[in-house]
C-alpha cells in the first residue's frame, strides 16, 4: 500500500494522498485522495503499466453526517466581586459546557481491481466539503467507463455531484423526486400507502392525515382512504387475558 | 420429433413424464421441510395451557419484517410440566408482511414457534383476515409431528432430555435438602439422651 | 424530432458512443421499449431513437423495482438482511447468500469449516446450472421460439429447485448460507437424490447443444450481433460470461482463490468475437464446467459440522471497520460492501450488483443494429431485475 501511495505522489505531482487504515480484519486498506488532482491520479492508476488498476469494481457513496460534540471546559474568567467591604477583581473558575458541531461530508469510495496482473483491490476514497452546498466531486467516467452509471446512483441516492459526468441524472428513483434516499436524515413520506394496513406507525400516520384531509376543504383528486369499519386493527381487538 | 413423441406416448405409461396434476382434486404431497408460515406449538390437549412460548420476544426483535407482535403477560402461569412461565397475553403475525425466512424459528430457544406448510390461506379480507392471532397460530404438537416427522422427533428428543435433566436436579435438591434436615435434627437428639 | 436536439451532450475519450447520422430521409421514430414487455427480463425500459429499423440512441431506464435494500439493511441487524440478499438476484439465490455471508466474514475473519464449504460450492454449481439453462431458454424464447425450450430448460430447472427446496425449505428464496457456515446439515437421502440429478445433467446439456448450436436461426441472429470490445469491456466494469465471452480471461473462482475452488479442476470457456453467439456458447461450456466440479466435490464431502462453533448468531456486532467480498455469481462479480461502526447493523451496506454494471455498455454494442436485434443482446446481458433496482 505503501510502495503505491508513494507512486503516485511521485508521478500527479499535488496529489493528497493519505493512507486510510482499516481496523477490521479484512485489512483493506485504502487512500485517500484530495479531489482536485483525483482525474490524474485515476488515469496514473489506469495506464502505470505495473499497476495497471483497470477495472473499476464498485462505486459506493457513504453519508457521515455532522457530529454535535458536547465538552465540559474549565474557564477562568475575572469577576468583580465585593470581599470584607473592598471592591476586587478575582478570578473565577467556571465549568462551562460547550458545544460544536462538526461538520460532515458525503464519501465516494472507489474499489479497483486488475484484471491485467490480477491483483487488487485497491480502495480509493474522496470526501466532499460538507453535505449541504459543497457537494462536487470530480467524475472518473472519462477514465473508467463503468463508474457512469453507478456515480448516477451515487448522486440520485446521496446527492454528491460529478462534475463531468456526461449524463447526470436520476436513475432508481423517479426524475422528479426531491430529496437523496440514502442519507442518514432522510424523512420517508408518509403519503405512498395508498391504503393503511395493520401496522403501527403507517396506520397513525394514515389515520392522521385522513383526519386533517377531513377537516380541511376537498380539494384533492386523490381517492379516498378506505373508511374506519373496514379495517381490521389491532386496537379494536380485545386483548386475551 | 422423437423427443415430443417420448414424452407425449411415455406420459401414458410412466408416471414420471405426466407432469400435469388435476389441482385442487389431486394435491403433491409437500415436501418435509417446506416452510410456508409460522406457527406456535402446544402440548397436550389445551391449546392456552399447553402453549410452549413464554413471550421472551426474541423472535420480535430478529424477525426482518417485523410482522411479530408480541404482548407479554402480566402474571404467571403454569405450563405444561407445571414450571410458572410468563405467556403471551397477545400474539400476532401478519402474514401478508411475513416472509417465510424461518428466522423466528431459529432463534427461538424454546422450540415454541415452528414454520407450517399450508399455503392456501388466501381471503379477501386484506386487513383482517391475515393477521392471524395467538388462537389460530396455535397447533398441536401432534401436528408439528404430523407435517414435520424427523425435525419434530429431534425436538421431542431434545425437550425430553431437558426434561430428565430437571427432574433428577430436582430430585438431587431434594435429597439434598432431607438430608440436610435430617442432620439438622440429629444433634438434638444426644442432647435428649443425655438429659 | 433531429439528432441536434437530443438531450445531453457526450464527453471526449471512453464514454463516448459511436454516434451515428440518420441518412436525412424521414424522421426519426422514438420507441420506448417497456417497462410492460414480455422480453425485458422484469420491469425495464429502454428509450430507443430510430432511424427506421436502425437504433441511433438508446437509453436504459429502470428503477421500477427499486425497494431500496441498501436503507433497509442499515436499519436492519447483520442476520436479518440475509433473507433481503435471496430477493436481490431471486434466480440465483444461494450464490447471494454466499457473496454476503464472505463479506461478513471476511469483516470478521470468521473461518467455516470444511464440510459447508464442500456445501456452499455444490448449490453455488448448481445454481450456476440452473440459472445458465434459464438464461439460455430466455434467450431462445426471445429470439421466437415461443415456450417449448424454455420449458425444456426449465425441466432441469425444476429438478434443481426440488433439490433446493428438500434442503433450505424454499424453492427460490433459499437463507441457507450463515456466517460461518450453512444453516442445516445435508442428509444422506439428499446427497443421493443430488448425485441422481447430476447424473442427468450431462445428457440434458448434450441434448440441448444439438437442437440448439447448430441451427441456423441461432447462428443468423447471433453472429456478429452485439460485438463487445475486451478492452471496452474491461473498462465498463463488465464481468462474468459477457466478459469472457469477449476473450477476458478473469473468472473470480480462478483469481480470488474464495471457498475451496483450488481444489477442483476446472476451465474458463473464452470466446472468441464477443458477440451474442459467444455468450451463448460460453454459457453452455460453463454448464459442462459447472457438472465438471459437482462431480468432483459430491464425492469428496468430508465429514464434520457445518457451523463454526464460535459463530454468533444472536447479539452479532462485528467491531469498526470495513470489508468488500465478492465472488463469481452466474451473473458476473457480485460484491459487498460493509462498513461497520461497532453497532449490531451495518453503518453502509453496499451491493455491487453485476446486472446493473453490464448494461453499462448496452447502448455501445446495439447502436446500428436493428430493433429486433436490441431484444436479442439484451438477453444476451442476462441481467435481472431484482439485482439491477434492488
Amino acid at each position: 500500500m505503501e510502495e503505491i501511495k508513494a507512486a503516485i505522489e511521485a508521478a500527479v505531482p499535488g496529489a493528497g494522498v493519505e493512507l486510510v487504515l482499516n481496523p477490521s480484519v479484512s485489512a483493506q486498506h485504502s487512500l485517500r485522495i484530495a479531489p482536485g488532482r483525483a482525474v490524474a491520479v485515476a488515469m496514473f492508476l489506469r495506464d502505470d503499466p505495473e499497476l495497471a488498476f483497470d477495472f473499476l469494481s464498485n462505486v459506493t457513496g457513504v453519508d457521515w453526517p455532522d457530529k454535535e460534540i458536547t465538552e465540559k471546559v474549565k474557564v477562568t474568567h475575572q469577576v468583580a466581586k465585593t470581599i470584607d467591604g473592598v471592591e476586587q477583581t478575582v478570578d473565577e473558575t467556571v465549568e462551562e459546557v460547550r458545544k460544536h458541531v462538526e461538520p460532515g461530508c458525503l464519501e465516494a469510495v472507489f474499489h479497483l481491481y486488475s484484471v491485467a496482473k490480477k491483483h487488487g483491490p485497491l480502495v480509493l476514497r474522496m470526501r466532499t466539503v460538507n453535505r449541504t452546498d459543497q457537494v462536487e466531486l470530480p467524475s472518473l467516467t472519462q477514465v473508467w467507463r463503468s463508474a457512469e452509471f453507478q456515480e448516477r446512483e451515487v448522486f440520485d441516492l446521496y446527492g454528491i455531484v460529478f462534475t463531468g459526468h456526461p449524463d447526470l441524472r436520476r436513475i432508481l428513483m423517479w426524475d422528479g423526486f426531491k430529496d437523496h434516499p440514502m442519507r442518514k436524515d432522510y424523512v420517508e413520506p408518509d403519503d405512498f400507502e395508498y391504503e393503511p394496513t395493520p401496522h403501527d406507525e403507517v396506520l397513525k400516520r394514515a389515520q392522521e392525515r385522513r383526519d386533517k384531509e377531513q377537516a380541511a376543504p376537498a380539494g384533492t383528486t386523490r381517492p379516498p382512504v378506505a373508511p374506519a369499519g373496514n379495517e381490521g386493527t389491532r386496537e379494536q381487538r380485545p386483548v386475551a387475558e | 420429433m422423437a423427443e415430443t413423441a417420448r414424452n407425449f406416448f411415455g406420459s401414458y405409461v410412466s408416471k414420471d413424464r405426466l407432469t400435469t396434476v388435476e389441482y385442487p382434486e389431486k394435491r403433491i404431497p409437500t415436501v418435509e421441510n417446506a416452510r410456508v408460515f409460522p406457527f406456535l406449538v402446544y402440548d397436550g390437549p389445551e391449546w392456552e395451557a399447553g402453549l410452549r412460548c413464554v413471550a421472551c420476544q426474541i423472535c420480535e426483535k430478529e424477525c426482518p419484517p417485523k410482522c411479530i407482535y408480541i404482548d407479554k403477560s402480566k402474571d404467571k402461569k403454569p405450563d405444561f410440566v407445571g414450571k410458572p412461565q410468563f405467556y403471551p397475553a397477545r400474539f400476532d403475525i401478519d402474514i401478508s408482511v411475513c416472509m417465510s425466512c424461518q428466522i423466528c424459528v431459529e432463534v427461538c430457544p424454546f422450540e415454541a414457534i415452528k414454520m407450517d406448510t399450508q399455503f392456501e390461506l388466501a381471503t379477501d379480507d386484506r386487513f383482517a383476515g391475515l393477521l392471524l392471532d395467538r388462537h389460530e397460530l396455535a397447533k398441536s404438537n401432534e401436528y408439528y409431528r404430523s407435517i414435520h416427522p424427523t425435525e419434530a422427533g429431534e425436538v421431542d428428543a431434545r425437550l425430553n432430555e431437558e426434561k430428565v435433566k430437571a427432574e433428577a436436579k430436582a430430585k438431587a435438591a431434594a435429597e439434598a435438602a432431607a438430608a440436610k434436615a435430617a442432620a439438622a435434627t440429629k444433634p438434638a437428639e444426644p442432647a435428649e439422651g443425655g438429659d | 424530432m433531429s439528432l441536434a436536439e437530443t438531450k445531453t451532450e457526450r464527453v471526449e475519450g471512453w464514454n463516448r458512443a459511436p454516434v451515428i447520422a440518420p441518412d436525412g430521409e424521414g424522421e426519426l421514430l422514438e420507441v420506448a421499449m417497456g417497462p410492460h414487455h414480455p422480453s425485458t427480463h422484469g420491469v425495464f425500459r429502454m428509450d430507443v431513437t430510430l432511424d427506421g429499423e436502425r437504433v441511433i440512441w438508446l437509453k436504459p431506464v429502470f428503477g421500477y423495482l427499486h425497494r431500496n435494500h441498501e436503507k433497509i439493511a442499515e436499519g436492519a441487524s447483520y442476520l436479518a438482511s440475509m433473507p433481503y440478499t435471496d430477493r436481490l438476484d431471486y434466480f440465483c439465490s444461494l450464490t447471494n447468500n454466499w457473496a454476503y455471508a464472505l463479506a461478513v466474514e471476511k469483516l470478521v475473519g470468521q473461518e467455516v469449516p470444511e464440510r459447508a464449504e464442500y456445501i456452499r460450492v455444490i448449490l453455488a454449481e448448481l445454481t450456476r446450472v440452473q440459472n445458465h439453462a434459464s438464461s439460455i431458454g430466455f434467450l431462445i424464447q426471445e429470439m421466437g421460439a415461443s415456450g417449448t425450450p424454455l420449458m425444456y430448460a426449465f425441466k432441469e430447472r425444476e429438478k434443481i429447485l426440488d433439490l433446493f427446496e428438500s434442503l433450505t425449505g424454499s424453492r427460490m428464496m433459499c437463507n441457507y448460507m450463515r456466517f460461518g457456515g450453512c444453516r442445516v446439515d445435508v442428509s444422506a437421502a439428499w446427497l443421493d437424490a443430488t448425485r441422481k440429478v447430476v447424473a442427468g445433467l450431462p445428457q440434458f446439456v448434450d441434448e440441448f447443444e444439438a437442437l440448439l448450436s447448430t441451427n441456423e436461426i441461432l447462428m443468423a441472429r447471433c453472429q456478429g450481433v452485439g460485438v463487445l470490445r475486451p478492452d471496452l469491456a474491461v473498462n465498463a466494469g463488465v464481468s462474468g460470461p459477457m466478459l469472457r465471452a469477449s476473450g477476458v480471461n478473469y473468472d473470480i473462482r480462478k483469481v480470488d482463490h474464495y471457498g475451496i475452488y483450488d481444489r477442483f479442476k476446472f476451465r474458463v470457456p473464452l470466446g472468441d468475437h464477443g458477440d451474442i453467439y459467444d455468450r451463448y456458447m460460453v454459457r453452455v461450456l460453463e454448464m459442462r464446467e459447472s457438472i465438471k466440479i459437482l462431480e468432483q466435490a459430491l464425492p469428496g464431502l468430508p465429514a464434520g459440522p457445518i457451523m463454526d462453533a464460535k459463530a454468533k448468531i444472536r447479539g452479532f456486532r462485528p467491531k469498526p471497520g470495513e470489508a468488500y467480498g465478492r465472488i463469481e455469481a452466474p451473473k458476473g462479480e457480485l460484491g459487498f460492501y460493509l462498513i461497520s461502526d461497532g453497532g449490531p447493523n451495518p453503518y453502509r451496506y453496499r451491493v455491487r450488483p453485476p446486472s446493473l454494471i453490464n448494461l453499462t455498455i448496452l447502448e455501445d454494442m446495439c447502436l446500428g443494429h436493428n430493433v429486433a436485434d436490441v431484444v436479442l443482446i439484451f438477453g444476451s446481458v442476462d441481467i435481472v431485475l431484482g439485482e439491477v433496482d434492488r
